[in-house]
């Protein structure tokens, strides 16, 4: 077999592959977070609860109302969009010129009420959203079997990420945007109705959650809990990126994605061992660290990146020190 | 009332609340009231009076009851040396934690020690003596020097409010020496501390470690208390729990966290009745409590006594 | 032999005290003998006990007092353990201090089970378990005043493994959750493999919980075996079988779910299930006695009995004939009341308890059907085979449990 430290070169491609897909949800999630953040300085918690209820709500439309899986992914974002616009309005308003913290305690506190409601009507188990006719199946790479609808969750990703991207920091809208993140006061001088303009920011980034929320739909068991398990990582991304940079958690979001895939592959945990073992005094120094590289561990992976950038750069990958 | 004799009023009616709980409520859960009480004013040292705020004071928690139930276990120690052996433990892995963290502030800080906690918990799982999921079971309260048996439930909750209550005066006593004056500068304004000249990191490293030591000697005493160390005080959510107490409490408020610890354990235990709905009635606490109490339950008092 | 007939001697002992006081009245502790329902109400469990086994305890306490006519009270209490040790653990003091309850039912994660018999024991009240799935509970830890009621690893394990092994699916690869129990069910499952024949090529743990499993479904793909064993449960089991699919993975290679309940199968539906194995201690449509049961059950037509919630039933049913038989709420009395009479109900046919607090009953091999098979709502399985009760739980010989003398 052609291969390096037990997994051969083929499997490493499906592994990155695999990897790939992954961050591109890493990187619409975080995404979401990084621009309520910038403008609103608001970290919201929420974010995996509304990510859940996006997944829901097209469960929801297919099951009860016979909505299809496309008027889904333009439905329920709106929705859930809106029904953050609310939120916005009515408790999160009241926040802005305090500490980060008390955003962060409200947001969870709604995250928690969001999250009971639906178990308490849907139940815990989850329900199960069915790959929609055109994208169902995959191609035989002869390596892997790639799924078509695994593709296009990449494309579509990767669209509305950089799309996202070009309209903040290439566009007149985008400028005000950033203007209201530097200086709301100025720019509300200016004649810019900066209330409202944080209220949509604050929807467009719930519709992002939402929206990854209906890609993830056919993939994930669709549960109340399905956010929850994933919004420490999406936090930690952001935090690797750099708070409130549009690039920077999006680049991150598909680089975890990436890391993730090699960590799972055992690739590293095996090149550590094959490395040290047979040396008496550093196999066991160096055991954690295999520990901490090993697939089961692909869970904290992101945390030890995370310590590790915070110490070298404080303000992450790609933010700035404010 | 001038605030020096309202804390002596409080002192007062702790300790006399403190000793006759046992008789006014169930002594097991007065017990762990005590020792999350411990440990939401040591998370209060730090967030309240140096204004740093740990999202991963479960690991030392948690450590310190892992440390504690598996010297008590399997090495058959004492009880009151296994608890200074789980405390003491809690102290270095403050340290270390501290020194890392330290180095950063505000969310960067917060997600330090979240990252960290999480390799904490991480460990937790995979270390043999854990027992994983299943949790450190069946460990002995054991003879106090010896002689006080620990199994009857006065002479133990006795005990834990003898741990409770030096540990919460040693926090008082450093809130209110010059020490916790110059973590206030630091919380209040931290270049102008640096540029009068104080070492401001030595202070927060030794506010962090000393924040650690207490709540492992919390965790620690709750080991003994519930007879098992399980990853419930690892987890992250007890990282979140202990900010709700103290935010709850009253941030900044010697007393704030004892009654914040109160309500969120009566909550829980009471709240095992209600079954499915208190997930949704946590939430709406912390709802109300961030839109409308910021300054928590006593310090919203406070207030209402100073007029 | 000689331990046998020594026990049999005593039992007969204690039945001839037992029918000497028959005509009295039952003398029950503070007039009223307490059920304390512990579950897991809001958590990851919630759908396979939860409110259902509370509901199923109920229906235990009416039917019970309809058809015996007891001389003492019933009262049932429940509250939610959320799946920790230590909030199981105060409940379980609290409860038997200050509400002096007589027996506490179902508990559904293995590490709240052990916490709570511990306290049992210590308190000298009865724990029937039923949620919980770890040999431990009878074995390195049992205590005498706790049976295990429904189902363990190990059941599941042989059951499911011996199935598949015979069917063809000789080589072997786990997907494991990486924690204590998702470990043991992979060592159950890989010792059976290998003694009917068949090989294990390899194993992945996944962080526990995991929600993409494509990394590792790779791996197990890669290995070429024709059997993937998920050693897993509830929604890691639930996302692997999920995108076991969406990746071409079955029906080429086979999945073997090592511990499922008809819950995940109704969440995932057929399609992406069918053709499963499986190993169950109930289900509810194999025959009237059990249908019936399990109509009554629905109390709000959306839920069928779980075999958690079956076997709640069953267990408190017996604790509550043994009370009547022994006269006495005594945990000593009723417990040797307990396994000195066999079970028969819709559960469990010729149920016994053994010392060690396992209750042995026959089990069951399931398939899960074909979409086009399924005729109503929760037609899911096929019952292949039933695994006699003495096959099916591991042997009082292999056991460590201290109460178990060789």
């Amino acid at each position: 077999m052609t291969g390096i430290f037990g997994v051969s070169i083929q499997g490493l491609f499906g592994q990155l592959l695999v990897g790939l897909l992954n961050g591109s949800f890493y990187a619409i999630l975080s995404l979401g977070l990084a621009i309520i953040f910038g403008l609103l300085n608001i970290i919201n918690f929420a974010h995996g609860a509304q990510y859940m209820m996006g997944a829901f709500l097209a469960w929801i439309g297919m099951r009860y109302l016979g909505v299809n899986y496309w008027w889904a992914l333009l439905l329920s974002p709106l929705l859930v969009g809106a029904f953050g616009m609310l939120l916005e309005r009515g408790m999160l308003k009241k926040l802005y010129k305090l500490d980060h913290l008390y955003g962060l305690l409200l947001t969870f506190g709604l995250a928690l009420i969001i999250e009971g409601l639906f178990r308490y009507r849907f139940g815990i188990s989850g329900e199960s959203y069915p790959v929609t006719e055109l994208l169902a199946g995959g191609k035989n790479l002869g390596f892997m079997f790639l799924p078509k609808y695994r593709v296009w969750v990449v494309a579509a990703s990767l669209v509305v990420c950089f799309g996202t991207w070009f309209v903040i920091e290439r566009t007149k809208l985008g400028s005000y945007l950033r203007a209201g993140t530097e200086n709301p006061q100025l720019l509300q001088a200016f004649g810019v109705n900066v209330p409202l303009m944080i209220t949509l920011t604050y929807g467009y980034g719930v519709a992002l959650a939402a929206f990854a929320g209906v890609l993830a739909a056919p993939i994930f068991n669709v549960n109340p809990v399905m956010g929850s398990n994933l919004i420490i990582v999406v936090f930690a991304v952001v935090v690797v990126g750099g708070m409130g940079s549009i690039m920077g958690s999006i680049v991150t979001g598909i680089g975890l994605g990436l890391i993730e895939g090699i960590v799972k592959s055992g690739m590293i945990a095996n090149l550590l061992s094959s490395a040290f073992d047979s040396v008496p005094v550093a196999g066991s120094i160096v055991y954690p660290i295999k520990l901490l590289l090993s697939p089961e561990a692909s869970a904290v992976t992101i945390f030890v990146i995370m310590a590790i950038v915070l110490l070298v750069r404080p303000a992450g990958l790609f933010g700035r020190e404010r | 009332m001038p605030p020096l004799k309202m804390n002596a009023v409080a002192w007062g009616l702790l300790v006399v609340a403190g000793l006759a709980a046992p008789f006014l409520v169930y002594p097991v859960f007065a017990m762990k009231i005590l020792c999350l009480a411990l440990f939401a004013c040591a998370f209060n040292l730090l967030l309240g009076y140096t204004g740093l705020l740990s999202f991963g004071h479960a690991a030392f928690l948690g450590t310190a009851g892992y440390v504690t139930g598996h010297t008590v276990k399997v090495l058959g120690f004492q009880p009151e040396i296994g608890i200074l052996a789980g405390t003491a433990t809690a102290a270095a892995l403050g340290y270390v934690i501290g020194s890392l963290a330290i180095r950063r502030s505000g969310i960067y800080f917060a997600m330090i020690t979240l990252a960290l906690a999480q390799m904490v918990y991480f460990m937790s799982l995979q270390m043999p003596f854990t027992g994983g999921e299943d949790g450190l079971q069946g460990v002995p309260r054991g003879k106090l020097f010896g002689m006080i048996d620990l199994l009857h439930p006065l002479y133990m909750y006795y005990f834990v409010f003898a741990i409770f209550l030096p540990g919460f005066w040693v926090i008082y006593r450093t809130i209110h020496s010059p020490f916790g004056q110059v973590l206030k500068a630091i919380r209040e304004n931290e270049p102008r501390a640096i540029s009068l000249g104080y070492d401001v990191e030595k202070y927060k490293l030794t506010a962090f470690v000393l924040s650690a030591a207490l709540s492992g000697l919390a965790g620690a005493t709750k080991t003994l208390v519930f007879q098992l160390a399980s990853l419930t005080d690892v987890h992250w959510h007890m990282s979140g729990e202990v900010v709700l107490m103290t935010l709850l409490g009253g941030m900044g408020t010697v007393f704030g966290p004892i009654v914040g610890a109160i309500v969120v354990v009566s909550l829980q235990n009471y709240g095992a009745n209600i079954g499915e709905w208190v997930i949704v009635i946590t939430g709406t606490i912390f709802v109300i409590c961030v839109l409308a109490f910021r300054r928590g339950i006593v310090g919203e008092l406070a207030i209402l006594f100073k007029r | 032999m000689k331990r046998k007939l020594l026990s049999a001697l005593i039992c007969a002992a204690l039945m001839i005290h037992v029918g000497a006081t028959a005509g009295a009245a039952t003398k029950v502790s503070d007039g009223v003998v307490k059920i304390g329902v512990l579950t897991d109400m809001s958590g990851t469990y919630s759908d396979l006990a939860g409110h259902g086994s509370l509901v199923a305890v109920q229906m235990a306490v009416a039917d019970f007092i309809a058809k015996e006519k007891p001389d003492f009270k019933i009262e049932v209490i429940s509250a939610d353990h959320q799946n920790k040790g230590d909030i199981a653990a105060i409940k379980a003091r609290e409860w038997i201090d200050t509400e002096k309850v007589d027996v506490i039912v179902d508990l559904v994660t293995t590490s709240t089970a052990l916490a709570v018999m511990k306290v049992a024991k210590e308190k000298d009240r009865i724990t029937l378990v039923s949620g919980a799935a770890s040999t431990p509970i009878t074995n390195e830890q049992c205590t005498d005043t706790n049976v295990h009621w429904t189902y363990d690893t190990y059941a599941l394990a042989v059951g499911t493994g011996k199935a598949v092994v015979k069917q063809g699916g000789k080589t072997w690869f786990f997907l494991t959750a990486d924690y204590a129990f998702g470990k043991s069910l992979e060592k159950n499952t890989s010792d059976v493999v290998l003694k009917e024949g068949g090989k294990v090529l390899g194993h992945v743990l996944h962080p526990f919980p995991a929600q993409d499993f494509s990394s590792f479904l790779l791996q197990a793909q890669s290995s070429g075996a024709q059997v993937i064993g998920l050693a897993n449960a509830g929604n890691d089991t639930i996302n692997a079988i999920k995108q076991a699919a969406e990746f071409g993975i079955t029906p080429k290679q086979s999945l073997a779910g090592l511990l499922m309940f008809i819950t995940d199968v109704h969440s995932l539906g057929l399609r992406a299930t069918q053709g499963m194995y499986l190993t169950t201690g109930f289900y509810w449509d194999m025959n009237d006695e059990t249908r019936a049961f399990s109509k009554r059950f629905d109390w709000d037509n959306r839920h069928k009995p779980t075999m958690v919630q079956a076997g709640d039933y069953s267990a408190t049913y017996h604790y509550l004939k043994a009370v009547k038989a022994a006269g006495t709420d005594d945990t000593k009395a009723v417990m040797a009341k307990m396994k000195a009479t066999p079970i028969n109900d819709f559960f469990a046919k010729n149920g016994k308890i053994r010392v060690d607090g396992r209750m042995v009953h026959d089990m069951y091999l399931a398939q899960v059907k074909k979409p086009e098979e399924s005729k109503y709502a929760w037609d899911y399985y096929h019952i292949r085979q039933v695994i006699p009760a003495d096959q099916a739980f591991m042997p009082l010989s292999e056991s460590v449990c201290p109460l178990v003398k060789k």
